[in-house]
């Protein structure tokens, strides 16, 4: 790989020295393997596929230091600001400084939920950044779920940054549910200022009948936030997720979902607010590997002043997975003139008796219906609030969880209210 | 009460009302017909305030203030209140959020502070059961998925809670079935007041039966071509159109 360090980019460079820094003389095999996968294939640019619209070789000037773990008095910092913040949702919460989990910042979970050093190992998946997260990132935890577990409470994940330099942030997480559990995580990023570099990968593992729901809110302001999922479902497992961006100069979500048992159901729901010159990119990749998988996927986008949103999306079926049932739908408001959302919905299918749809709208608000409210007299900005908060919330809503939606109306409404 | 001077009126280019001029006093129901194309809907949206329209000339004064100075939904605190032909649709925006807004708009721009959930819950109900409207449609979504009759009786709900100086009724009768037509109409009747005028935009004599006028105006290409008595709207039922179209053209 040391031939073609002469063309690599800054960031790039950096990224290498990085990872020889990391791993001493003698690297672990997965992750020399894994940093080999990234260095094969470099920093996306458009002309890797799954990134055409977020170049990410030309967004990254440089790879920030990578945050080290935090001190005593760094943990002793982040306990006075949880104590001082409102949680986002109620139930039990993990803690994760710095991309670590800090046992004693977290509370006491549920009976039949326990926490782990070192994340699972995930399903390898083609893309660059996340084989840079299995690289770089601390071992990470993971949270297991007990076969015959059922409860509805979400567990908090919450992703702390700490620090105020600029640094990279990498963390690991893996949530497994046995055969038959039932349970809903939150995770949330919070802290995190401009100069901060966010890596964050989540790994999904869901056995035989499990079902998860699983939520994520981005707030907070990082300068860069890259997020990969990788969840593998097995037969009848049921996972229903949604992802929140109200923030980040560039935020990129990257879920690969694989069905590998028959029967599986999953929904994947999302809402992305922009505004000022903030990008956003979510990437889809959802695998129906075996028969009778029930997919649906549903995203909107709002988009202001000069903010790029974009989504991509592509469902596979391979050829066992006959009587696949598949729906794809993204949707983008745009409220500036300058604003741009970029669509790529995709099928690729591979059986012959399968049902997949896709579609993808992008519009303004509807004249009709701002007319419609201001004629009973409600003002402008108040209606125009009002549709677009509807037209957000319909998204939320697909979560089916009344706490949770509330949590999530209440971003939507915040970022709604911070336009002028 | 209300009072257009001269309105001309175009939509891209295309000359819509053409010099028009109407009266409408207070306590009066005035009762305008006219074929299709003559511009009666067009009046009605550009009394409403609605975008998109290009005024040549004439102004509209409600209680002596240019209507057309005013934004939409100043119009609508002053008093207008358009009950659209074809009420629009919104997902997402539930009817009750709806109601509330707008209610509480008109309490805001009166000094007066938000309703409390439960007044507010009472005078829905109240109006809803002389509309005979049930509470699962105002769960709904903002005329998401209702039929047009109770489209209709929603846009007179709506009339009823927010109490307009002048109503304007778009063709109110189309699309409705004749009891449809009858609650619609008891609910319009109810509101009659001496302080209050009502515009009602029709093609057909029939919503008449149910909501007597005290003016009949006929519309054609634009402008008002001729006005009478309840006795007109009978002879236009009798004899249609063509005279007025052809002494307009």
């Amino acid at each position: 790989m040391n031939a073609h360090v002469a063309n690599r980019s800054t960031a790039e460079k950096t990224l290498f020295r990085q990872f020889a820094e990391s791993q001493g003389p003698e690297p672990s095999p997965a992750r020399a393997s894994a940093f080999a996968r990234f260095a094969e294939a470099g920093l996306p640019t458009r002309r890797l596929e799954a990134w055409h619209y977020t170049d990410l070789r030309a967004a990254m000037a440089d790879a920030a230091p990578i945050l080290a773990a935090p001190s005593p008095v760094e943990i002793e910092a982040a306990r006075l600001r949880l104590a001082s913040r409102e949680r986002f949702a109620p139930g039990a919460q993990v803690v994760l400084v710095g991309g670590r989990y800090i046992g004693e910042l977290s509370d006491r979970l549920p009976v039949g939920v326990s926490v782990t050093e070192g994340a699972l190992a995930a399903d390898p998946v083609d893309d660059p950044l996340a084989a840079l997260n299995e690289a770089l990132s601390p071992p990470g935890c993971t949270i297991s779920v007990a076969r015959g577990t059922d409860f509805s409470e979400p567990i908090t994940i919450l992703h702390l940054a700490h620090g105020s330099s600029a640094c990279s942030v990498y963390s690991r997480l893996a949530i497994a549910l046995d055969a038959g559990a039932r349970a809903s995580f939150v995770e949330t990023f919070e802290g995190a200022h401009a100069f901060v570099q966010r890596h964050a990968a989540t790994i999904m593992k869901l056995a035989k009948g499990a079902k998860a729901r699983h939520v994520v809110a981005v707030g907070d302001q990082p300068g860069l936030h890259i997020e990969t999922q990788i969840c593998d479902l097995a037969e009848s497992a049921e996972l229903g997720a949604f992802g929140l961006v109200s923030g980040g100069d560039l935020a990129r979500r990257q879920i690969f979902v694989r069905m590998n048992g028959e029967d599986a159901k999953v929904s994947l729901t999302g809402l992305a607010l922009l505004d000022g010159d903030r990008r956003a990119d979510t990437t889809l990749q959802v695998v129906h590997a075996a028969p009778r998988g029930t997919s649906r996927e549903f995203y909107r986008s709002i988009v202001d002043d000069d903010a790029v949103g974009v989504f991509q999306g592509k469902i596979i079926v391979e050829r066992a997975a006959q009587k696949t049932d598949g729906a794809m739908k993204s949707q983008a408001v745009l409220l500036s003139p300058r604003a741009q959302m970029n669509e790529k919905p995709e099928l690729e299918i591979f059986a012959d008796d399968v049902v997949c749809g896709h579609g993808a709208t992008v519009a303004s608000l509807d004249p009709e219906q701002v007319f419609y409210l201001r004629s009973r007299g409600v003002p402008e900005r108040e209606a125009k609030a009002m549709l677009l908060e509807a037209f957000g919330g319909e998204s939320i809503d697909r979560i089916e969880d009344a706490v949770l939606a509330v949590a999530l109306r209440a971003r939507l409404s915040a970022w709604l209210g911070l336009r002028t | 009460m209300l009072e257009i001077r001269n309105l001309s009126v175009s939509v891209q280019d295309k000359l819509i009302l053409d010099g028009l001029s109407l009266n409408v006093n207070a306590g009066e129901v005035a009762a305008i017909m006219g074929p299709n194309g003559s511009g009666k809907s067009t009046l009605a949206y550009i009394i409403a305030g609605k975008p998109g329209y290009e005024v040549a000339s004439g102004e509209i004064f409600l209680d002596g203030e240019n209507l057309l100075e005013l934004e939409p939904n100043e119009r609508a605190l002053r008093g207008v209140f358009l009950a659209f032909q074809y009420p629009t649709e919104i997902p997402g925006v539930g009817a009750m959020t709806f109601l509330k807004a707008a209610l509480n708009a008109q309490r805001r721009a009166r000094g007066e502070s938000d309703l409390t959930t439960p007044e507010f819950m009472r005078r829905v109900r109240e109006a809803a059961q002389a509309l005979k409207i049930d509470q699962e449609m105002l769960r709904r979504p903002l005329n998401v998925g209702f039929s047009g009759g109770e489209k209709k009786r929603f846009e007179v709900l709506q009339m009823a809670l927010l109490a307009p100086r002048v109503g304007i009724l778009d063709e109110t009768d189309s699309g409705l079935d004749i009891d449809a037509l009858r609650i619609v109409a008891d609910g319009v009747n109810a509101l009659r007041d001496p302080d209050r005028a009502f515009l009602v935009i029709t093609h057909y004599q029939r919503l008449l039966d149910h909501i007597k006028p005290d003016v009949v105006h006929v519309m054609a290409k634009g402008r008002i071509v001729a006005t009478g008595g309840p006795e007109l709207a009978l002879a236009l039922e009798r004899d249609g159109y063509r005279d007025y179209a052809e002494e307009a053209a």
